[in-house]
């Protein structure tokens, strides 16, 4: 049952590479995005920080 | 009536408004996806012609259909920004283009791998194929473009014409299997009348593509937030906004 389970009825190397790829780009999307809301959050605090200094 | 679409036009709401749905949408897709993964290569029966192989359906349509939505709320977003100049639409556009282009390449290389065992090729210049293909380019178009000029807001324009006018490629990957002779299936699910596949296979596909949107709304969100910091530096609003 596991065996027939894992070889997809001999499709195995289509199926399981098509599900590891949609897991990278899910995967790839939640990180990248999370990095760049992190980014640009550090971007504002710089410019923010720029601007009350120059104000000084 | 028209209250809410101000609304939407001004940056800390729509901020903050991005901010509150990202945990929910996150943990709705998980629901959807994780149920659909368990139906879809757990419990749904094989295909009678293409047997197990049809399990790619599962990835490759959400991704595909993904791919076409992501498009569409890019040049809606690009085309408001255009005609009422709200800002936030150009950031809608740039933080949908990366999700989108991302899915159309899953979208590709499932088809590819779909393709080996059903048609005896990975890659054929068939209408849906190349009409996908196209849809990528003008996602790098698009970005490229954005980035492309040193007034952010130049870029912004630019791109936003380019989007609009790349929707016409929308309908035609979608209509490229009915409109010309194809070697892709023909529409399942998105058509006129029932769909053509029973309930046991269905249910999985539609909880996948579900899941599929709801991540996408979530990702969308984070990376409207960033767009939003990024236009609105200097704003006063920002500096308690980035504190949470």
């Amino acid at each position: 049952m596991t065996n027939d389970f894992w070889s997809m009825g001999g499709y195995a190397r289509y199926v399981w590479p098509c599900y590891g790829i949609a897991g990278a780009v899910l995967a790839w999307n939640w990180w990248a995005a999370r990095r760049y809301v992190a980014a640009a959050k550090v971007r504002a605090a710089r410019a923010l920080a720029m601007a009350s200094s120059a104000a000084r | 009536m028209w209250t809410w679409f101000y609304k939407l036009a001004s940056p800390p709401y729509v901020y903050g408004v991005a901010a509150a749905f990202v945990p929910w949408l996150l943990g709705l897709a998980a629901l959807a996806i994780g149920y659909g993964l368990i139906a879809g290569l757990g419990l749904a029966p094989p295909d009678y012609q293409q047997g197990e192989a049809f399990r790619m359906i599962y990835v490759h349509v959400p991704g595909a259909i993904l791919s076409l939505t992501a498009y569409t709320v890019m040049a809606v977003a690009s085309g408001i920004a255009l005609i009422w100049r709200i800002k936030v639409g150009h950031a809608v556009a740039a933080a949908s283009a990366p999700i989108g282009a991302s899915f159309a390449i899953l979208a590709l290389i499932t088809g590819s791998l779909w393709g080996k065992p059903m048609w005896g090729t990975y890659w054929a210049w068939d209408p849906r194929l190349t009409s996908e293909l196209i849809l990528l380019f003008l996602y790098v178009g698009v970005m490229s473009l954005r980035s492309a000029f040193e007034d952010p807001l130049r870029g912004d324009r630019a791109a936003a014409l380019l989007a609009v006018v790349g929707v016409v490629n929308v309908p035609i990957v979608h209509f490229s299997v009915v409109w010309w002779n194809s070697l892709h299936q023909g529409a399942t699910i998105v058509r006129l009348g029932a769909p053509k596949m029973p309930g046991s296979m269905l249910w999985p596909l539609l909880s996948m593509w579900l899941g599929f949107m709801l991540f996408y709304g979530a990702v969308l969100c984070m990376r409207l937030q960033a767009e939003v910091l990024n236009r609105e530096r200097q704003a006063s609003w920002v500096r308690e906004a980035i504190k949470s």
